[in-house]
């Protein structure tokens, strides 16, 4: 606990800073309309909390299942390049292309194509979380250390043991790392899809609040989808410490 | 000690290996001749880059001959992987396994369900010195205990002959000393045949029954020493006259094939 609260004093301590100067800079401006200050972001979204609170758990659901599906493609591929190299030749190139492809231009082709539901927000967050989760994973079976596979060799492993033994436990810890950039782009993605068309979700609450002059509820929106980013970004932080148990930690030493 | 493991002679004939590196031909190993009868303990000792580790890995089966044979028993080996119980120079321990997991991997790999294989392993913990760190991770166990781990995972495998790539490579002198003497009171348990890799002239003298001394590059067998020291061989073996002078001959000989004259070995 007091752990906690040593560690946890300098960002509380940057974020209030950040508020007083926000809220400084607002009464300066003397504008609520363009600049409304933190106080006013607060009473307004609290009062809006029953719309807010919708559009947030629709956006964290496309945000989650795009993430599954990401996780889920990029498991896969990561394997079957790893596995062959024909699979690599023909996949690796492709997995690249899908990040050349700019979010911009195809969230509204997505829109056109699937309509305003949720299938084509879930769709795009998976395309761009995919990338990071992928590359992480690709990277780390790679990581696998040559003479422990040479060791299970000589015992006769097969291939199939080696990916399961030695070649997928090597590829967790980059995988964490992929998963983590990836998350971070996962409520981006699926709000500016939202923008572009959607019948809900913070994107879509975003889009018309600016358009009746609620700048106080865009800015409420956004800082509703730094925590919940964050939020998510902890969760999986959490989750790979749970996973990799294996590895030496500050304080726990001899405590197995 | 119930992990005995008979052993069975090992023969080397004729093996030779050539690399191809940019187009040059390499030659690595060039006619190397071996032999362990059952149940003894031979050593091979020569400078670095001498082939040694490439010698091991053909035995276990990582690589291709070129030419020449293993037999085992007389009989040619038809299938290296999985015929030897081979201690790579690292430990090579799993860093997500613990420490009882480490050592029956083999056992799991050839199909022993994981209850039956720690087993297995239970009464020989004690002996290898790792009693009560079944649950230790890798990282928390020191350097003598990794080595201990990692050659009961070698004795494990049960197999009627081991490859022992410098396995105490890693070591400070005083945990190395230590377990030689104890690697020999092992082995005298276990009763398998062991080809050991290493760079030291005494750890291969005190140890073996045989010392194959090897040139440099490409590596051929320079000279064979028979050490005819009684066993069981203790402290006091390694203070001995005879044993002076036996590690004189292998320094000798090392000296005598070495591309510079000087050796540091």
């Amino acid at each position: 606990m007091r752990a906690l609260l040593r560690s946890a004093w300098p960002p509380a301590l940057a974020l209030s800073v950040l508020v007083v100067a926000w809220d400084l800079a607002a009464n300066a401006a003397h504008a609520s309309l363009s600049l409304p200050g933190p106080w006013l972001v607060l009473k307004s979204s609290w009062h809006d909390r029953g719309d807010l609170g919708a559009a947030m758990w629709t956006t964290t659901q496309e945000a989650l299942l795009g993430i599954a599906l990401a996780i889920a493609c990029a498991v896969i591929l990561a394997i079957a390049i790893d596995w062959s190299q024909t699979a690599r030749r023909s996949i690796y190139p492709l997995m690249i292309l899908s990040q050349t492809v700019p979010l911009i231009a195809l969230a509204p082709l997505v829109v056109i194509w699937f309509g305003f539901g949720e299938a084509p927000k879930v769709a795009l967050v998976a395309l761009f979380t995919f990338f990071a989760i992928s590359v992480g994973m690709v990277q780390g079976l790679n990581s696998a250390d040559l003479d422990t596979m040479n060791l299970l060799r000589t015992m006769g492993a097969s291939r199939r043991q080696i990916l399961w033994r030695v070649r997928l436990p090597s590829a967790l810890p980059q995988f964490f790392t992929g998963l983590k950039i990836g998350v971070t782009f996962s409520y981006v993605a699926a709000i500016f899809a939202e923008y572009v068309g959607a019948y809900g979700g913070l994107g879509y609450y975003m889009n018309v609040a600016s358009h009746a002059f609620n700048t106080d509820l865009v800015f409420g929106a956004m800082i509703v989808t730094a925590v919940l980013t964050l939020a998510l970004f902890g969760i999986v932080t959490a989750l790979e410490r749970a996973v990799i148990r294996w590895r030496p930690r500050e304080g726990l030493e001899g405590s197995w | 000690m119930s992990a005995r493991a008979p052993g069975a002679e090992l023969e080397v004939r004729a093996l030779s290996k050539t690399y191809l590196w940019g187009g040059r031909e390499l030659p690595t190993l060039e006619r190397v001749e071996l032999t362990a009868h059952a149940g003894e303990f031979i050593a091979l000792i020569g400078p670095s880059g001498c082939g040694k580790s490439t010698l091991f890995h053909i035995l276990a089966g990582l690589e291709s001959p070129g030419s020449g044979e293993v037999l085992i028993d007389g009989r040619p080996l038809q299938r290296r992987l999985g015929a030897f119980a081979f201690m790579p120079q690292r430990d090579a321990l799993l860093p997500w396994r613990r420490m009882i997991d480490n050592v029956t991997i083999g056992l799991e790999i050839a199909g022993v369900r994981r209850a039956a294989a720690r087993a297995q392993a239970a009464p020989l913990l004690e002996r290898f010195g790792l009693g009560g760190f079944e649950a230790a991770w890798p990282w928390q166990l020191s350097g003598g205990m990794r080595s201990r781990a990692a050659f009961l995972r070698t004795v494990l495998l049960g197999k009627p002959a081991m490859l022992l790539d410098e396995p105490f490579g890693a070591l400070d002198g005083i945990t190395r000393a230590e377990l030689q003497q104890w690697l020999l009171e092992v082995w005298g348990e276990v009763g398998s045949t062991v080809a050991l890799i290493t760079h030291d002239v005494a750890e291969a003298v005190f140890l073996a029954d045989r010392v194959y001394v090897m040139t440099p590059r490409p590596g051929r067998i320079a000279t064979v020493i028979e050490i005819d020291l009684p066993r069981p061989r203790t402290l006091a073996t390694a203070e001995s006259p005879q044993f002076g002078a036996h590690e004189a001959r292998v320094r000798e000989a090392l000296r005598a094939h070495s591309r510079t004259a000087t050796i540091t070995a």
